[in-house]
């Protein structure tokens, strides 16, 4: 069971028991239970269709909750829906800005919507293009913006309502490295100001860096609740030695690895063995006599926690 | 349900929808240009067959019975036509495609909007873009001398009625359509209805079962409605069109909001 912060907590921002998605006879999200409290910053890691967009969409008041209870700033979805969402910021998966419209206006017009005044709105709009790095492309349309351009394109937006709250869909997917560390520090930087942060990513560095706290999702539930650093003490080695064979070497190990490290995990591309000393452990595989053709001793990731709590890697 | 919390949002000044007419009002800064084109369709069907054809056949009973230049027939038929198809056209291909690939709706409902501000807001826009034309039209009636009633200030609110009736309705059917090739249906309802609404010639001209039925259908409720106010033939016949068009307006309104919550809130 996953474990949840003090039931004394007075207000959790969001709080769910037995929350449950389905969609005809099929269960996106199986009755899972979580808190989030306010200032935190908070993760939802898993693969693609553990659940994570469907959890989300619920929370964001999109999407009708199947059964279960769910409470976001207090409020009911289901009832209050408008009321919650005018104090949400929403960052979806896919970008959804209104590439008819300037960048500028994207964000003074969204501001609208929240029923802000022009004046409001356009004092804010500058702000936020600043914040975004995207004062120099005030006046451009979307369509010809690069992807990481849109991206914090659309952060920006979803802060013009001042939220309390921030759902971020994949914030990161599919933007190259540089943009996704200028996308990471700009959360950041929200994330000191005070913002609760929700967030689902595929990407264990970028769960590693966000999230004072996540649950890791398979097949519709939580398998998993804490923080990076104590999922990985609660379900890992401290370092992890990475084996390469050569095709066809790899099946005929049988035995040979044994007692080498805690846990041995068998990958289609290469083997894992789990030990607090990699360096020992990889200089033990050379002592029995065997020849890896490359040899990677690094510190165990969230990613070793998904493999051990699921039998499968994230990305698959 | 619907139809008692769609009331209060069409109370004019129903802030939150009227947030999507301010968003087509930004894009269409953009391409103020294309705004023009809804100006000339009955323009040149009044210039077409109201005047090239209409020098070949002189006068022809109005609606009181009172022979009445051709081109004074027509041309209130061209704009309820033209309001016809202006707002089936927005509440048609245009909404079909803001629906179904223009992420537009997805990111508007992250905000206190809910689909039925966008129905009824995306509405609004049709009308207004609409009430703009009929207002051109009739400036043009004014120097052709077509305007000959007192009653004819009524033309252009009812032009936005036949609007709102067609515009709702359309939008109703487009949140059914599923792939474009359904558009071809509506295609197939709207052109006789353009044709054969004694648009063109006087409802007289049928045989007495088909006068009954031209006489249930929308837009001859609009053709009667316009064509009476400009020449001012007035009877208690035209408050049953106001009452028709505007029942099928809410009707269409109750339907698409109720189906824009499903297809959106999923």
């Amino acid at each position: 069971m996953p474990h949840l912060p003090d039931a004394t907590d007075p207000s959790p921002l969001i709080h769910a028991r037995g929350l449950t998605k389905r969609f005809g006879s099929f269960t996106a999200v199986d009755a899972i239970d979580f808190d989030v409290a306010p200032g935190e910053s908070f993760g939802f890691l898993g693969p693609n269709g553990a659940g994570k967009t469907s959890a989300m969409r619920m929370i964001g008041c999109v999407s009708p909750v199947t059964s279960g209870t769910l409470r976001v700033l207090g409020h009911d979805p289901a009832s209050h829906g408008p009321q919650i969402r005018a104090r949400l910021g929403v960052v979806p998966q896919q970008d959804t800005l209104d590439n008819e419209l300037t960048v500028r206006e994207n964000l003074v017009i969204y501001g609208r919507y929240f029923g802000l005044s022009r004046a409001e709105c356009g004092r804010r709009a500058d702000e936020l293009l600043d914040f975004a790095q995207l004062a120099e492309r005030s006046g451009d349309q979307v369509e010809h913006m690069s992807g990481g351009m849109k991206r914090r394109l659309t952060i920006a937006r979803s802060l013009i309502n001042e939220p309390e709250l921030m759902l971020l869909d994949e914030p990161t997917t599919g933007l190259d490295p540089q943009a996704r560390h200028l996308l990471w520090d700009r959360l950041y930087r929200l994330k000191q100001r005070g913002v609760t942060l929700v967030l689902t990513t595929h990407y264990m560095d970028e769960a590693e860096q966000l999230c004072d706290r996540l649950v890791v999702m398979d097949k519709a539930k939580i398998v998993a609740e804490g923080s990076p650093r104590s999922l990985i003490e609660r379900y890992s080695t401290r370092e992890v030695t990475e084996l390469r064979f050569a095709p066809g070497i790899g099946e005929t190990l049988d035995g040979r690895l044994e007692g080498l490290a805690e846990r041995i995990e068998h990958l289609p591309d290469r083997i894992l063995l789990y030990a607090d000393d990699g360096e020992a452990a990889a200089a033990a595989v050379h002592q029995r006599g065997l020849q890896p053709e490359a040899v990677l001793v690094r510190r165990s990731s969230l990613e070793d926690v998904f493999l051990r709590l699921t039998g499968r890697s994230l990305a698959d | 349900m619907t139809a008692l919390r769609l009331t209060p949002l069409l109370i004019p000044g129903s802030r939150r929808s009227m947030r999507l007419v301010e968003r087509n009002v930004y894009v269409y800064r953009h391409t103020w240009l294309v705004i023009l084109s809804g100006f000339f369709e009955p323009l040149f069907y009044l210039l077409s067959i109201g005047f090239g054809l209409g020098a070949l056949i002189g006068t022809i009973p109005g609606p009181d019975g009172e022979p009445i230049p051709y081109q004074l027939f027509v041309a209130p038929a061209l704009l309820a036509s033209a309001s016809m198809n202006g707002a089936i056209n927005e509440s048609t291909f245009n909404f079909f495609f803001k629906l179904n690939y223009n992420k537009t709706f997805t990111a508007i409902l992250s905000t206190p909007l809910s689909p039925g501000d966008i129905a009824v807001g995306e509405l609004a826009w049709a009308l207004i873009r609409g009430g703009l034309y009929a207002l051109g039209f009739v400036v043009v009636m004014l120097v052709f001398g077509l305007v000959v009633s007192p009653w004819a200030i009524l033309v252009v609110p009812s032009a936005l009625l036949i609007g709102f009736a067609f515009g709702a309705v359309g939008m109703a059917a487009t949140s059914f359509m599923k792939t474009w090739q359904d558009f071809d249906l509506i295609q197939l309802v709207i052109l006789p209805l353009f044709l054969f609404s004694a648009t063109f010639f006087p409802i007289e001209t049928y045989p007495p079962v088909l006068q009954v039925i031209v006489r249930l259908t929308p837009l001859y409720q609009g053709v009667d409605l316009i064509r009476s106010l400009t020449v001012g033939a007035i009877s208690p016949i035209l408050l049953v069109h106001v009452a028709y068009l505007s029942v099928m307006g809410f009707i269409g309104l109750a339907v698409v909001s109720r189906r824009l919550d499903k297809l959106l809130l999923t």
